[in-house]
């Protein structure tokens, strides 16, 4: 037997269009604010974790990695002599000034990495090498951020915070969640770059010996050393994410939008299908004087819901999926993961069958006698 | 023989008090395996009131009603579907079929109600159709038949479960003459042939030559035909 569902919905072509066109902006619409939370939440942690250290330190109270507070360069052998640790390295990472061949000014978030270190450095290079950024004024910018920056080409001299600066890597796909590009360069340059005194870092890169838990490492230190405070990788990126997403409400403002998508979703195919049903009312009603339980109809209705979620879901997940990839070539990555796609599509189920709910209330009160009434 | 349906002092009112509306006062009526009855009367006389009663879609007020030997009266409303679905095949006077299911689909959807597989239902969708007459129409859907391959389409869907009662209001109703004539030589044949109790509210008195029996319903009070 044919779903009476299906061809009920293949039947009225222009209300199953309006339904799908509904469900496809609805899911289009949140799977791009997912992916854009998402990618704000990994950019904005994306340093954190990209380090390879296991703890980082820092002056004690800070919230979040663009905002450190300097702190006396010993406190490296303060930690350095502790168990556990298998290595430390000074780390910069502050917003500095960037000027532009042209003349104007750019903010820029200066990361600054301990010549020969293992831990903080640039990653995705397509042009130059990791250790670029040990010679002399040396910076690596990022492609996406060329633009912006007004680099042209390798070699390109510009100024940070009125000191030289020589442009000698590029790397693909490291964004901040600032609109402050990521500049990578020498600690010692880092320093001058962003005002700090010769012996004042702003972070310690921990990386702990094979075998330490990194939670008890940072508990150590914290212990050991004076007025800091130590993070492991997960904590540390937890607690940047929740700074820039909720702490800031950037975050909560895209969640908004992505809920409000899927709210337009409900709104549409509720209000699609119970016209449908309302148009159909009669063919239930007879369904229902054949000797058709209410669950045989709530299984038509909601068969139609269904259907009309996966059809809408499929349509929409190639078009946010494309949207996501094309936004791999900007500065706002949206991002996708497989997991939000499994969630969605069950989002988009359930969306559709509890905006059939008031279809079928609707089907339970038709009085089976409405049949013998013209 | 016990009749495949039983109706005693059956009584239907809406309302209650001096304001109360009575559409069937006391009736009785037996009607017999393979026997047509045709039930006419004046609009508002209470005949589709006491069809739905019969049918088990509406209840009665008071009294008894046995279909193929079950009371159905004091039953429980979830247990009223079961009751249809076994017993009882309607046939309708806009004939109420599926506009977007072919002729093949609207037969097998009385058979998917009952839990039929859709390769049984599809088999036997078409030996109804093909007892109607219409084989050569199961693909097409009802848009695309005239009003009496409708209605023997309905017929066919009211057959396929092998009710033992088939209730028909107003058969003929919104048909011409000669497929009005073709509609009621199935139901007749089908009531002989299969042994069904076929009940037929109609005004049309060219179908009182196929009723074994007509009985005329007015005030809600029922009496047989002279």
């Amino acid at each position: 037997m044919p779903s009476l569902s299906r061809r009920n919905l293949l039947h009225d072509r222009v209300r199953f269009a309006v339904t799908l066109t509904g469900i496809v902006f609805s899911v289009v619409l949140s799977a791009v604010q997912l992916g854009l939370f998402v990618g704000f939440r990994r950019a904005t942690s994306d340093l954190i974790a990209h380090a390879g250290a296991d703890v980082w330190v820092m002056s004690r109270g800070i919230g979040n990695l663009e905002n450190a507070v300097a702190f006396p360069e010993q406190r490296l052998y303060q930690v350095q002599a502790l168990p556990g640790v298998a290595a430390v390295q000074k780390h910069v990472i502050a917003f500095g000034n960037w000027k532009r061949p042209d003349g104007a000014e750019e903010g820029c978030l200066v990361i600054g990495v301990e010549q020969g270190g293992t831990m903080g450095g640039p990653w995705n290079l397509v042009e130059g090498t990791e250790r670029a950024i040990d010679a002399p004024d040396a910076v690596i910018v990022d492609a996406l951020y060329r633009g912006k920056l007004g680099v042209s080409h390798l070699g390109q001299v510009v100024e940070i915070r009125g000191r030289r600066a020589r442009v000698a890597g590029l790397t693909r796909g490291i964004r901040t969640f600032t609109t402050a590009p990521p500049v990578f360069t020498s600690f010692k340059h880092a320093q001058g770059y962003v005002g700090l005194r010769e012996d004042q870092t702003l972070f310690l890169l921990v990386k702990a010996v094979p075998g330490v838990e990194p939670s008890a490492l940072a508990a150590r230190i914290e212990a050991s050393v004076p007025d800091v405070t130590a993070l492991t990788r997960e904590a540390w990126m937890a607690r940047q994410q929740d700074y820039w997403m909720f702490g800031t409400g950037a975050g909560v403002s895209v969640l908004i939008a992505a809920a409000l998508g899927l709210l337009v979703g409900v709104v549409v195919v509720a209000q699609t299908t119970y016209s449908s049903t309302v148009d159909h009312i009669r063919e239930y009603g007879t369904l229902k004087a054949m000797g058709a339980t209410n669950g045989y109809l709530y299984r038509v209705i909601v068969e139609q819901a269904v259907t009309s979620a996966v059809v809408g879901f499929a349509i929409a997940i190639v078009v946010a999926l494309a949207a996501a990839h094309a936004s791999q070539q900007g500065t706002t990555a949206i991002v996708i993961p497989p997991a939000m796609v499994a969630g969605l599509f069950v989002l988009t189920v359930l969306m559709c069958v509890a905006a059939s709910v008031v279809s079928i209330d609707k089907v339970t009160r038709i009085d089976p006698a409405m049949v013998f009434k013209g | 023989m016990l009749p495949a349906l039983s109706v005693r002092q059956v009584t239907k009112s809406y309302g209650q008090g001096p304001g109360a509306v009575h559409a069937l006062r006391g009736v009785d009526l037996d009607v017999a395996p393979g026997e047509v009855l045709l039930m006419m009367g004046p609009s508002g006389s209470g005949k589709t009131t006491l069809l739905s009663i019969m049918g088990a879609i509406l209840r009665a007020s008071a009294g008894s009603v046995r279909v193929m030997g079950e009371e159905v009266v004091g039953l429980p409303e979830r247990r009223l579907p079961s009751i249809r679905l076994r017993h009882i095949g309607f046939v309708f006077q806009g004939f109420n079929l599926f506009p977007a299911l072919t002729a093949a689909e609207n037969v097998a959807v009385a058979l998917d109600i009952r839990g039929v597989t859709a390769r049984d239902a599809q088999r036997r969708a078409l030996a109804a159709l093909d007892a109607v007459g219409l084989a050569d129409r199961a693909p097409h859907h009802p848009a695309d038949l005239s009003g009496g391959q409708k209605q023997r389409v309905a017929i066919a869907r009211a057959l396929v479960g092998e009710p033992g009662i088939v209730l028909a209001d107003e058969p003929t109703a919104a048909l011409d003459s000669q497929s009005g004539r073709l509609v009621m030589d199935l139901l007749r044949r089908l009531a002989t042939q299969r042994q069904r109790a076929v009940v037929i509210v109609t005004h049309d008195s060219r179908t009182e030559a196929y009723a074994d029996r007509v009985v005329h319903i007015e005030d809600g009070r029922l009496r047989e035909a002279a």
